[in-house]
């Protein structure tokens, strides 16, 4: 079985480690928050100028001058800090942020990453995803494996146009989780119940499958 | 106006000298920390083919979205700006010229044409469609972007609480480009929700010293919420 998106979260979440600066992007990233295992203290930061963004208020706390960089109303958890839209691009650019955990149309084998333009359609914009693979060292990206018409998302060359060049080495799929690496994709681990061979025939790009892929495990709930 | 006292009288007062075919750079994320009654002055004003700089453009109706409706902006320099339907339209129709910059160049623009750097490297956008026909050099083994900074004629600014004199506290995350805004307008106008003598505000307190501000007015604000989103 395919992973949900909140066993994407969870997944992505076992690789928070105590004192992780952690910036979330939009979409499955942002549920990563609900996941971060009991006894690991992570920093979430939001690019518009928040670092240690907190649960979302109560109808008591709400405040219009307090929002995340989904535009969303949230609270400041105890020893956060606040500072400029400069200020906080530094921490990107300047990679201090420990993870970044982002959304993508495409991968490709070199490491590229496109998520912000379909041609064609409607262009809204990057935010600050340009900013963030530029600056980030650690950075996994979030996607399904393949499109609703089986076609891999996980390509040789991206075809979309690019957010950034060679700035990915993690991807977590809703199918597997893999590294690139030296222009390759490395099958680490699977869905369970889904097998090498669905795998092997939805990466377009070229694959490395290790004589054992373990299999992720979720706890029930 | 005396000395170091910056206060306005009126929101005309206080984008006067405001013409046609200006650049002006605002303040705000979403809806966040917008200087929405200077907004509604540029409305009020009419003026046309205005570029503006600013992360967002506001939604229909609110921010910078109402100088959508007299198509008073021909050129915006902006991160995002998928919330507002009359502006895809707008956008669809090459009504409006649309140069999207990353999120971070578009602070460090801002910064840099405050502090007199009129241009910089950065890896970002290096090898997409923002990197094109930019001059590339390569620092530390990394391929970086020459980025050119941006100053304005005017800078539109909400703060929290100032001082006469023009310096200027922001409230939580209101701050975000606000700060950067004001050190880069030829002519800076802040607008805040209160106004205090000067010794009040905490001098290692200020975000944007009063030498930045040529203007400030106290208004009220609406302040929208673009996502409210509560927990029970």
């Amino acid at each position: 079985m395919a992973l949900t998106r909140e066993q994407m979260a969870q997944r992505v979440a076992r690789e928070l480690q105590d004192g992780f600066y952690v910036n979330l992007g939009i979409g499955i990233p942002t549920l990563v928050a609900n996941y971060i295992p009991d006894g690991i203290d992570v920093m979430l930061q939001s690019e518009n100028g928040l670092l240690g963004m907190g649960r979302y208020p109560t109808e008591d706390e709400l405040d219009p001058d307090m929002i995340n960089a989904g535009k969303e109303t949230v609270t400041a958890r105890p020893g956060a800090a606040i500072f400029s839209s400069a200020e906080s691009f530094a921490m990107i650019r300047g990679g201090h942020v420990d993870l970044t955990v982002l959304g993508a149309f495409e991968v490709d084998q070199q490491g590229n990453i496109a998520s912000w333009m379909i041609p064609g359609k409607l262009i809204k914009g990057m935010g600050g995803a340009m900013d963030l693979v530029a600056g980030a060292d650690n950075i996994i990206c979030t996607m399904t494996h393949a499109s609703k018409h089986g076609e891999s998302k996980l390509l040789e060359k991206c075809e979309l146009p690019l957010t950034g060049a060679g700035c990915i080495n993690r991807v977590l799929t809703d199918l597997a989780y893999l590294e690139i690496k030296d222009g390759a994709f490395i099958l680490k681990e699977r869905a369970p119940g889904v097998s090498v061979e669905e795998i092997v025939e939805k990466t377009a790009g070229k694959l490395i499958v290790p004589d054992h892929v373990p299999e992720m495990t979720f706890d029930a709930e | 106006m005396a000395g170091f006292d910056k206060r306005v009288a009126s929101y005309e007062e206080a984008m006067e000298g405001i013409e046609s075919g200006m650049t002006v750079i605002a303040g705000g994320f979403g809806l966040c920390g917008i200087p929405e009654n200077l907004i509604a002055e540029i409305k009020r004003r009419g003026v046309t083919d205005l570029t503006v700089v600013s992360n967002n453009c506001g939604v229909d109706g609110f921010g910078l979205g109402i100088l959508l409706e007299d198509r008073q902006i021909s050129k915006i320099l902006a991160s995002y700006v998928g919330e507002n339907a009359l502006f895809e339209k707008q956008m669809l129709n090459d009504e409006i010229e649309v140069v999207l910059t990353p999120q971070g160049t578009l602070a460090e623009k801002m910064r840099a044409g405050g502090a007199g750097i009129p241009a910089f490297y950065t890896a970002t956008g290096y090898g997409t469609p923002i990197g094109e026909g930019k001059e590339v050099r390569e620092f530390n083994g990394r391929h970086c972007i020459l980025e050119e900074a941006i100053v304005g004629d005017f800078a539109i600014v909400k703060g929290w609480k100032a001082d006469r004199y023009g310096n200027v506290m922001y409230r939580h995350t209101a701050q975000n480009f606000n700060p950067m805004a004001a050190t880069a307008g030829k002519i800076t106008v802040v607008e805040v929700e209160e106004i205090v003598e000067p010794g009040e505000l905490e001098p290692s307190q200020i975000h944007t010293p009063g030498i930045y501000v040529d203007r400030i007015i106290q208004g009220t604000f609406e302040k929208r919420i673009e996502k409210r989103t509560v927990r029970s």
